[in-house]
This record gives C-alpha cells, structure tokens and sequence, in this order.
C-alpha cells in the first residue's frame, strides 16, 4: 500500500471547533478554582488516594505523550519507560542531593528523561510511521531491564522496589493524601500551562506541519528533525514529571515494574480515547481509563455481591473494559474531547 | 564449536516458531492494513479451546475442528464488529482496536475455560536427535518442519490461488481493488480466518513446548521484531526476519548475557530491529511508502 504520508495516516489532520479563547481561559480558571479549594472540602482519603491522584498524574502522562504523537505525529510506546526515567532520576537527585529543594528534583528528573526521550528519539530521523514503535519499545525493556539490572539506580536495595524518601517542601510534610493531592496539583497545573503555551509557539506549530505532512513541512523550510527531536524531549519530559509523581505522590516506592509495557498502553488509550492532539483530551482519557476499572469494580461487586472469584471478576472486567475501548473508537473517532465540544455547543446555540 | 553451532541451530528452530507466529500478522496487515496486537490473544484462545477440548477426551482431530470452526466465527464476527466500522481509520487507531480486542478475547478465552495451566501433549517425544556433531531437540525439529510447511502452504495459497491474487491487489491499491469487483468484506474475514488457522497451528506448537497459559500471548513481543526487521507486508521477511532474530536471540542469551549479568532476551530483538531499521526503513522486504505532498 502506499501512501502519501506516514505520518499524516498515522494521525490525521483535524480542526476542532472550540468556545472561544478568553471562555477557555476562564473554564480553565473555574476548573482550577474547583480543584483547589472545591475538593479539600468534600474529598476523603480514598478520594485521593484512588481517584484524584492517579487520574491526575495518569492525565499528565497523557498530556506527555499527546505533546510528541497528538500534536508532533511520532508514535510512541515508551511512556513507561520515559517515567521510569524520571521517577528513578528523581530518586536519585533526592537521595545524592539532599539539599535539592523537591520542586527542582522534580524539574531535574523530569529534563532527565527528555534527555532519554531525546536519545530514544533519533531513530524517528530516519524511521518513520507505525515503525517507529519499534525504537520506542526497545527503549522501553531496554531501560526497564537497565534499572532492575544495575543496582546503582535503587541505591543497592535488596528489593526491586524501594520506598520513596519524605516529601516536604519548605519544611511543610506533604506526606498525608491531601499533601501529596496538592503537590500533584501543582505540578500538573504549572506543566500543562507550560504545555499550553508551548503548542501555541512556533515549536507547536512546527509539530503540526510536520505531523500533517512531513514532506510538505521540510518543503516550506519547517525544521524537520529539530521539530521531531523537540517533541520528543518536551513529551518525555512531562512523562518524566508524570512517572516522578506516580512514583512519590501515589505509590509511596520507586518500582521498575510499574513502568512497563502495560503503561504505555494505558497512555496510548489516554490520548487515543481522550483526543489526539489535545491537551484537555489527556485530562478526559485519564479520568475514563482511572475511573471505568473502579466504576466496574464497585459494580460488580454490586450487582454479584462476593460471591464469584476474583479472577472471575477480572475477567469480566477485562471484557467490559476492550469492549468500551472499542466502541469508543468506533463512535468517537476524534476522542472523547469532541463528544464534549459538540456538547458545548448544542448548549449554546 | 559445536556448542555455538547448537546454540545456532536451537536459535534458529525457535526463529521458524516466531516466523508463524509473525506470518498471522503479515496476512491480516496486507489484507486489512491493520497491526493486529490480538493475535497473541487468538494464540491463546485457540490453544485452550483445544486443549480443553482434548481433556473432555475429543480425539484430537475433531478438537482441532472444533476450534477452527470457532476461530473462523471470531474471523467473521471482527470483520463485522471491527472492521467495517473502522474502515479509513488511522493506523494508530487500528493498532488500539485490536488491544482492545485482545482484552475481550483473553477475557472470554479464561472466562469460560478457566485461567490454570494446561498440559498439551501433542504425542511427539521430546528426545535429542544427533545430527553430525550437535544435538537437536525432535519436538523442535518436529514443530520447525511443521511451521515450515505451514509457510510454504500458504505462501503457494496466496501466490497461486485467487484469494491470493485479490489479497495482493487489495494490499497494493484498497480502492481500485473494490472498483474492479473484489469483495473486501469476504476477504478480510477470509483472511482472519487464515490468521485464526495460523493462530492454532501456533498455539499447540507453542502451547506444547511451554503448557497453555496465558503467558501465550505474550508470543506477539517476541514476533514484532521479527515482522519490523522482516517489513510488515512480505511473508518471506516474516521467515527471514524470524531465523535472523531467533538466531541472534540465542547467541546474544549465550554470549552477551553473562557479561551484562542477565537475560537479555527482553529487549535484544527489538535493538536488532532498530538496527536493521536504520539501514533500511521498511524492513529487509516491506515496501518503501513513496511520499508525496
């Protein structure tokens, strides 16, 4: 089969008809008005511990990878990998450096990763379309394998995962749920406004010629492989921020196996059901790929009481779950974003 | 030296598996376009439909219809499902279609036969054969000389027939392929059919060697490098691509892993691909996309 442009088959050029610009900018403001002040009041440790961290997190980890495939067109399967960079980076900074305050060691971890990000990235010169997941994903068991294999990264800890050190900024403990909830927060406020401005720049604009045609872009004078690098260094850099927060603010240890293979999926899902090649998108495939398992959990707990076994229940859960992702896919083609921007819009007019 | 060209030869006998595993992929990518990650899903699920089957003392032949006849029903029933409604869609969007699919089918498969470990005995004995200086397990030679039929099968099925010829024409050119009467909808499920066929070809080969366990599915990491280095249209590359990593695979285990101080079978394949990538970008036998403005 040939095609006019990988790259263009791979994520296809769309517009998507969002309110206004200064109504963007105001949602935003109540949305984060709403999780600053709206939830302490109401969220109990559950709430945070299993819903509003990870979804959080899991959204910026989205919002990584939808930085290098969503809006820059380079396909992607080393998320997991990339976050394990960053939480292993992070650990390490916070470990050797102690006099590092923790806002830098999580800026540091996560430039750490877009340095991986970069490395793993220039394949992608040469590789182009759905072959680039292969670069990826042997960076993906490659660095995996690399920081269960050499002991140096865990600081020689006899188990493969180790306990994260305390966090506190400015002598304030944020160890309690709503500690860690505000950290999170912050941090996927301050990246994704970062984000923000920096698909609105000419570098963002630079990903979208090149994603909507490579060819087209290099013939205009559009920096190629300096857009491609780029995406990949600012996308692995957020999941490095991301994988530093899932790692400290949600599992409480530092654990190669949480980054694997099954990671990168997730964040594929994330941005492939959210919308591809939006930031909001990220924050909604997060919360459906966070919260179906719960939802389906407390269903079927619900509705078979404790009866069936659990690997039963799984199953049945593992079915539901493809399932969803399917129709999803089939209904929805430019995510769950549109869904709501069409929504949007039937109440305004 | 006989120790390395054992090594060689074990390498190599496990790369002719990895080809047939790597062949259901390049059938349903010519036909559909689509990088189907459920195959490893379909490996099991025709690995533990057998099996069971053959535990409620089927004979092994009417077991082995059985789920043929279900393996071309989930043909029929994801053209219908998957498919047609993402017909024109993105690549990406396939590839996450068929995740999808591979959860329901893996999900099914264990719902309704149960998660444990099965053993398969395919009556072959897993004796050494000497053959001049090295020695060769029988079951791999077996299941290699098998695989290796399989192969030669359908290549001659899909150069000779005119399934084949269609096949080949909907992979060059989807549209002008529909406009000249060929029936896409017939072909795809036809093609998934086949897919599902090598599905349970490969899932008692392996299934015999390492039980039948959902570990199975885990047979599509170890056949994606061989398909990049291989391209993801030509069926030759799937068996060149599956000797060349097989082979590496083995001697890299042997050789590298010990100075690295562990197995290295996780990621070695796939920094082999990269490799092969580099110097060609469609893999040794896939065709070169022409890029246009």
């Amino acid at each position: 089969m040939t095609s006019a442009s990988s790259a263009a088959d791979l994520v296809p050029g769309r517009r998507l008809a969002w309110p206004a610009l200064p109504l963007r900018y105001a949602g935003f403001a109540v949305l984060l008005a709403l999780a600053v002040v709206g939830v302490p009041l109401v969220a109990t440790d559950y709430w945070y511990n299993a819903i509003l961290i990870p979804f959080l997190i899991m959204a910026l980890a989205g919002l990584g990878l939808n930085l290098t495939m969503g809006y820059a067109g380079q396909a992607s399967l080393g998320t997991g990998a990339f976050m394990a960079v960053g939480a292993y980076a992070t650990y390490n900074l916070l470990l050797r450096l102690p006099g590092l305050p923790l806002p830098a060691s999580l800026a540091l971890g996560g430039l750490i990763a877009g340095l991986a990000g970069l490395v793993i990235g220039l394949p992608s010169l040469r590789i182009k379309g759905f072959y680039l997941i292969a670069p990826t994903l042997a960076g993906q068991f490659l660095i995996e394998w690399t920081f269960n294999q050499v002991g140096w990264f865990s600081n020689y800890a006899s188990s493969s995962s180790i306990s994260a050190p305390r966090l506190a900024i400015l002598g304030r403990d944020l160890s309690s749920p709503a500690g860690r909830y505000a950290l999170t927060l912050s941090s996927v406020a301050v990246v994704t406004a970062i984000a923000w401005r920096l698909v609105r720049s000419q570098t963002g604009r630079n990903w979208r010629a090149v994603r909507d045609g490579e060819t087209a872009a290099a013939v205009i004078g559009v920096p190629v492989a300096r857009a491609k690098l780029s995406a990949f260094f600012a996308g692995a850099t957020v999941c490095g921020v991301a994988g530093a927060l899932w790692a400290f603010a949600y599992l409480g240890t530092v654990d190669a196996r949480s980054f694997d293979l099954d990671r990168s999926f997730q964040a594929m899902f994330i941005i492939i059901i959210g919308g591809l090649g939006s930031l909001g998108g990220s924050f909604i495939g997060s919360a459906f790929i966070v919260l179906t398992p719960i939802l389906l959990t407390h269903l079927s707990e619900a509705v078979l009481g404790a009866g069936l076994d659990g690997g039963q229940v799984s199953n049945i859960q593992r079915v539901i779950f493809g399932a969803l992702i399917i129709s999803f896919l089939i209904k929805e083609p430019n995510g769950l974003v549109a869904l709501i921007v069409r929504l949007w819009r039937r109440l305004v007019r | 030296m006989s120790f390395f060209l054992e090594t060689l030869a074990g390498g190599l006998l496990a790369g002719v598996m990895y080809a047939l595993v790597a062949i259901g992929f390049v059938l349903i990518y010519k036909a559909s376009g689509v990088f189907n990650y459920a195959q490893g899903a379909m490996v099991l699920c025709a690995a533990l439909t057998f099996v069971t089957l053959t535990e409620r003392d089927l004979p092994f032949w009417l077991a082995g219809l059985v789920t043929l006849a279900i393996m071309v029903t989930l043909a029929v029933a994801v053209e219908r499902v998957l498919l047609r409604p993402l017909v024109n869609r993105s690549q990406m969007t396939l590839f996450m279609a068929t995740l999808g699919l591979s959860y329901v089918i893996e999900g099914i498969a264990q719902l309704l036969m149960g998660a444990s470990v099965h053993e398969l005995d395919l009556g072959i004995p897993d004796l050494p054969v000497a053959l001049g200086p090295i020695q060769l397990s029988r079951f791999d030679l077996v299941a290699a000389a098998s695989a290796g039929a399989l192969v030669i099968a359908l290549s001659l099925f899909f150069e000779r027939t005119r399934i084949g010829v269609a096949l080949r024409a909907v992979a060059d050119d989807p549209q002008a392929a529909l406009s000249i009467g060929i029936r896409l909808p017939v072909l795809w499920a036809t093609v998934w059919a086949v897919a599902g066929f090598v599905a349970l070809v490969a899932g008692l080969l392996w299934g015999a060697r390492q039980g039948v366990q959902f570990s199975l599915t885990f047979v599509v990491l170890k056949a994606l490098p061989v398909l990049i280095i291989g391209g993801f249209t030509s069926i030759a590359g799937a068996i060149v691509g599956g000797l060349i990593v097989g082979a590496a695979d083995a001697l890299a285990e042997i050789y590298l892993g010990p100075l690295l101080g562990g197995s290295v079978s996780t990621w070695f394949a796939y920094l082999l691909a990269v490799a092969f990538l580099l110097v060609r970008p469609a893999g040794l036998f896939g065709e070169r996309a022409i890029e246009r403005v």
